[in-house]
């Protein structure tokens, strides 16, 4: 059963991500975008990871994917159809591609089997009972509290950024 | 023959199954008596009368609706991106009845327990916002175009506001799961709201903004943009966004319900001389049952006193059924429940008939710079005040 949703979700990743790129409409490979997200919102959710599954819907399909749609349908999109989807660059594409499937195969050869999963863990009945959350909440103030910050600062400079770029005078 | 135990034990596997049957199978005539009420508070606040025609005090008025929406022509605009137009009005049908299913009816009475059930609502109801904007877009034509931004303008604002209420009161049942909030409500013995007012001052504006409720009903602004990102729509498809409309305004209100004013539990869960509250549901049915009877009386046609009669005359059979000491256990719950959320609904058109429309710059004004810094405030305050009442606690 845990297969069975691993490979359906998989799936559902991979058609909708070649979907996204080959499709000419603009609004259409947003839609399969939005299909990929929610595929793998559905793989957080079948590792047990409730939390990040729904943070990843709001803030992927329920923000970022809104506001994609949003600026692709204020462009012309008669004039992109005209336009051939795929631009000539083959030979970069050929040679980013064969870089990722060296360092695929370079992990797969060098790994020695799947990460232990967190349930095998010797303090794997506290943390079960805490829920997901909570885990998830510990984790990021405890563990990765720096991180955390840096990136909220990271956040905070791009916005300052976009709104400086934006408004002439403020 | 099967043992009670055995049978006992089906019930509970079953029981998710049968809620979720019964809310696809009840919600969509519900939603339509919805309309029916809110057409009927709409006249009354307008000394009309309403839809008087279609059964006794237009009673049978939602079904006539339904049917002819059901049998009218599915027109598809010529030059409309067809895939996307025929699959944009099932997004917020689809993902609205999703969001029902983590909604606690009852402590008995709900499909699933997350205990991420407030995140789960919150995120079915972002991706309902993609059927207005890919509606609007596929319409391919101009209303419904800038229907659809400004409606994704405001919902995305909006949710912000929304997001920051709904934490608020999250913090104080330091729990994300909609049947320990109420849990949580009743061991405390203090309903939300009083520990949050101003959370739900903002949670109710932004949640009528969120449903595209008047005085926040830009989308569809009759005066400017005929019907906004459903101009083109007609038949089932148009009856499908309504449906999706009134689905989110059972769910913010449930939210609201849940989250505010103790969910399922009866005022003052933890006083016991007020049990006798535990039999509201009888009294009321009983009391809507005669005043059906009394109505009936007053009929002219002959077929409209024996429809009322027969109405009025189940209703005070169920009444008198909830009557029964076992029942009334199962039935208070869902009873208080829905109860509040009419009331909710009730509020709702209220608002709708009492406010003038917001213009589309003081939407925009309302939303970023009244309600959100109300919100990051009422959510700070509400932090420190958690923390001093724990370090209080410990130091005693």
């Amino acid at each position: 059963m845990d297969q069975f949703f691993f490979y359906m979700f998989s799936a559902v990743i991979l058609v909708m991500a070649l979907l996204c790129v080959t499709a000419k409409n603009a609004v259409h490979s947003a839609i399969f975008l939005i299909g990929t997200l929610l595929g793998v919102a559905g793989l957080y959710l079948h590792l047990g990871a409730e939390f990040l599954a729904g943070v990843q819907v709001i803030l992927y399909v329920g923000g970022i994917m809104v506001l994609f749609l949003f600026v692709i349908m204020l462009v012309n999109i008669d004039q992109t159809l005209k336009e051939a989807i795929f631009s000539g660059q083959w030979k970069l594409g050929l040679i980013g591609v064969a870089l990722l499937g060296v360092e695929l195969v370079w992990f797969v050869a060098k790994g020695t089997g799947l990460p232990e999963k967190p349930e095998t863990h010797a303090a794997a009945p506290a943390a079960a009972q805490l829920g997901n959350v909570q885990q998830v909440g510990d984790v990021l103030f405890q563990s990765y509290l720096l991180p955390f910050e840096i990136a909220s600062i990271l956040l905070l400079v791009a916005m300052v950024g976009a709104v400086v770029m934006a408004k002439k005078r403020i | 023959m099967p043992s009670t135990a055995q049978i006992l034990d089906w019930l509970t596997i079953a029981k998710p199954y049968i809620i979720m049957g019964l809310v696809v199978a009840v919600w969509p005539l519900v939603s339509g008596y919805i309309v029916l009420m809110e057409r009927k508070v709409m006249a009354d606040m307008q000394v009309r009368l309403g839809p008087m025609r279609v059964g006794p005090h237009g009673l049978l008025q939602p079904i006539a609706d339904a049917l002819k929406l059901l049998i009218k022509e599915d027109i598809i605009p010529a030059r409309v991106d067809k895939w996307v137009f025929w699959f944009a009005p099932v997004i917020p049908v689809l993902t609205a009845l999703t969001a029902f299913a983590v909604l606690p009816f009852s402590q008995r009475y709900f499909v699933a327990e997350l205990n991420v059930g407030v995140i789960f609502i919150l995120a079915m109801t972002s991706i309902g916002v993609l059927g207005i904007m890919l509606g609007g877009w596929a319409s391919n034509s101009s209303y419904p175009l800038l229907g659809a931004l400004r409606s994704t303008a405001q919902l995305v604002s909006y949710e912000v506001a929304m997001g920051f209420a709904v934490v608020a009161a999250v913090m104080v049942a330091g729990s994300l799961d909609m049947v320990n909030i109420v849990k949580h409500q009743q061991a405390s013995g203090v309903w939300f709201i009083f520990y949050q007012p101003i959370g739900f001052f903002i949670y109710l504006v932004a949640a009528m903004a969120e449903t595209n409720r008047a005085p926040f009903d830009m989308p569809e602004a009759e005066s400017e943009l005929v019907a906004g990102f459903m101009t083109e729509y007609s038949g089932f498809r148009w009856a499908l966004y309504f449906l999706a409309e009134y689905s989110n305004i059972f769910v913010v209100c449930s939210i609201a319900t849940t989250l505010f004013f103790g969910g399922w539990l009866r005022p003052f869960p933890n006083v016991a001389w007020l049990n006798f509250l535990d039999w509201a549901p009888a009294v009321m049915l009983v009391g809507v049952g005669a005043g059906c009877l009394y109505l009936a009386g007053k009929q002219l046609s002959a077929a409209n006193k024996i429809g009322m009669g027969v109405l009025g005359a189940a209703i005070i059979a169920v009444g008198l059924a909830f009557g029964v000491p076992m029942v009334i256990d199962y039935v208070s719950g869902p009873f208080w429940f829905l109860f509040k959320v009419a009331v909710m609904i009730y509020m709702f058109m209220w608002a709708r008939f009492t406010f003038p429309r917001y213009r589309y710059d003081q939407l925009m004004q309302l939303g970023w710079k009244w309600m959100i810094p109300l919100g990051m405030a009422n959510l700070l305050v509400t932090g420190v005040l958690i923390l001093v009442k724990m370090q209080y606690w410990s130091a005693k």
